[in-house]
């Protein structure tokens, strides 16, 4: 079913977050103005990007690295255009121009520098193909990406929009108890490691920036930058996030409240 | 006679007033208006000040439900409806990813108010631009223990559902020994 939308209203970063988290596999195809951008995941890893508009070959992307001349560019162009990009690896590595590394880094480098661009489109139309692989002739990665989510929700400035995002500072912040992440891995910076320092459920929000000196559209930020990356969750105060309490019900008897909601239910199953 | 209630959230035009009406023994009661603003014609009416539902459980017990108005200018009832609910309900629009962050924001400001139960419905599944209950949820950034249901507002089997799933979660809670 679709999974598709437009970047107003549903960001890059909120993207990335949802392949990181789902574990994604497949294609995601982004239409911006006048270009287009077509990143691949696998298991919720980028494996590879490119930009329509931009060459996006190895042997333009070690150019451009500077790991090859501009006229061993040309010349490969010329010769070896033909080859796919791993067959061209395997060459370069072998003929000692280039090593694996300088070619493992330099791709990483240009699939990072796509997202990078992205973030910075407001426009665009996007979708995702599930499952779809990158081209066959690319040589794919598998990249992280909780960096890149952080890297992308600090750009986000607007203050109304993260007053949606975070309406209430007098909640509490816990880590999120999701496997394979690890906050370690994480580039943080000094403000997001102040206010991590900070969360625990006994702290509310408006606490923690207090004793972080963040004033409110700050600790927005940071939170919301914390959030994206699926490290932390909002919770309640001190107390369990749902209990009953009595002013839920008519009565204040623990029986007849029980009685009271299971007398609901058989009548709602019975409708 | 007891009464007591469910308030029924979400943004605007997610569903709301079709959920109830859905299972609502009397006419829904409610305050529609047609929309003359252009930006907000994706329908003819909406909800300019609540729903309200009536479900009538026996001789001395009815079940109000309460549907919040969709559009954002009148979020200051949202709290006085919330004041003594059982629990509530946010619906989200399987088809309008441009809604989920204002439907995680309604849903923060509701848990905010109180530490009732709730659970989340992913409204509009039956329409062929409706996201994935699993995609949802992660955009939705709704915990692996928040309830997330797949519902058709217009089908009552898959209203019924939702609300018994919120009444489980308080019979749960109640069981679990929370008070
Ligand atoms: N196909 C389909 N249409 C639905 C469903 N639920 C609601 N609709 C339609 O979606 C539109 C909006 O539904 P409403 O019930 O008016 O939404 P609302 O949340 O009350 O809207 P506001 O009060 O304006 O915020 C109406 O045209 C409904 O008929 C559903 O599950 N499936
Ligand atoms: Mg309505």
């Amino acid at each position: 079913m679709a999974l598709k939308g437009n970047l107003r209203d549903f960001t890059i970063t909120q993207l990335l977050n949802l392949v990181n988290l789902a574990k994604k596999t497949g294609n995601l195809v982004v239409e911006g103005p006048g270009e287009v951008a077509q990143i691949n995941f696998r298991d919720g890893k980028l494996a590879f990007a490119q930009l329509a508009h931009e060459d996006s070959s190895l042997a333009a992307i070690l150019q451009r690295n500077s790991k090859i001349s501009v006229s061993q560019y040309k010349l490969l162009k010329e010769r070896a255009a033909r080859m796919t990009d791993k067959e061209l690896g395997i060459l370069l590595i072998n003929a000692g121009y280039v090593t694996q590394e300088d070619i493992i880094a330099s791709l990483q480098q240009y699939f990072i520098s796509v997202l990078r661009r992205l973030f910075t489109w407001v426009e665009g139309i996007f979708h995702f193909e599930q499952d779809a692989r990158p081209p066959d002739d690319k040589i794919a990665l598998r990249i992280d990406l909780e960096n890149l989510i952080i890297e992308g929700s600090r750009q986000m400035r607007e203050w109304e929009q993260l007053q949606e995002e975070i309406p209430s500072l007098d909640m509490a912040l816990k880590f999120t108890d999701r496997p394979g992440t690890n906050i370690r891995n994480v580039n943080l910076s000094v403000e997001e490691w102040r206010v991590v320092q900070y969360v625990n459920p006994q702290n509310s929000m408006r606490q923690i920036a207090k004793a972080s000196k963040l004033n409110d559209l700050e600790i927005r930020r940071v939170v919301y930058s914390l959030l994206q990356a699926g490290l932390v969750e909002v919770v309640r105060v001190g107390a369990p996030s749902v209990t009953i309490s009595g002013r839920m019900f008519p009565t204040q008897d623990r029986e007849e409240q029980k009685s009271l909601v299971n007398r609901l239910i058989t009548r709602i199953r019975s409708m | 006679m007891q009464t007591v209630k469910i308030v029924v959230t979400g943004p605007f035009s997610s569903g709301k007033t079709e959920f109830i009406r859905c299972v609502s023994e009397i006419d829904v009661v409610s305050t529609e208006r047609k929309i003359t603003a252009e930006a907000e014609k994706i329908k003819d009416s909406t909800t300019v000040a609540m729903d309200f539902g009536r479900i009538t459980v026996d001789d001395d017990l009815v079940l109000y439900l309460f549907g919040t108005p969709g559009q954002k200018r009148f979020d200051f009832m949202w709290e006085i409806l919330s004041e003594g609910m059982l629990g509530f309900i946010v619906m989200v629009d399987s088809t309008r990813p441009e809604t989920f962050r204002e439907a995680r924001s309604i849903l923060e400001t509701f848990r905010a108010y109180a530490p009732t139960p709730y659970v989340v419905a992913a409204n509009k599944q039956d329409c062929k631009d409706a996201w994935e209950v699993d995609d949802m949820r992660v955009a939705l950034r709704l915990d692996s223990k928040v309830k997330f249901l797949p519902c058709v507002a217009t089908d009552k089997e898959s209203v019924k559902k939702v609300l018994l799933e919120l009444l489980y979660s308080i019979l749960a809670e109640m069981d679990a020994g929370g008070a």
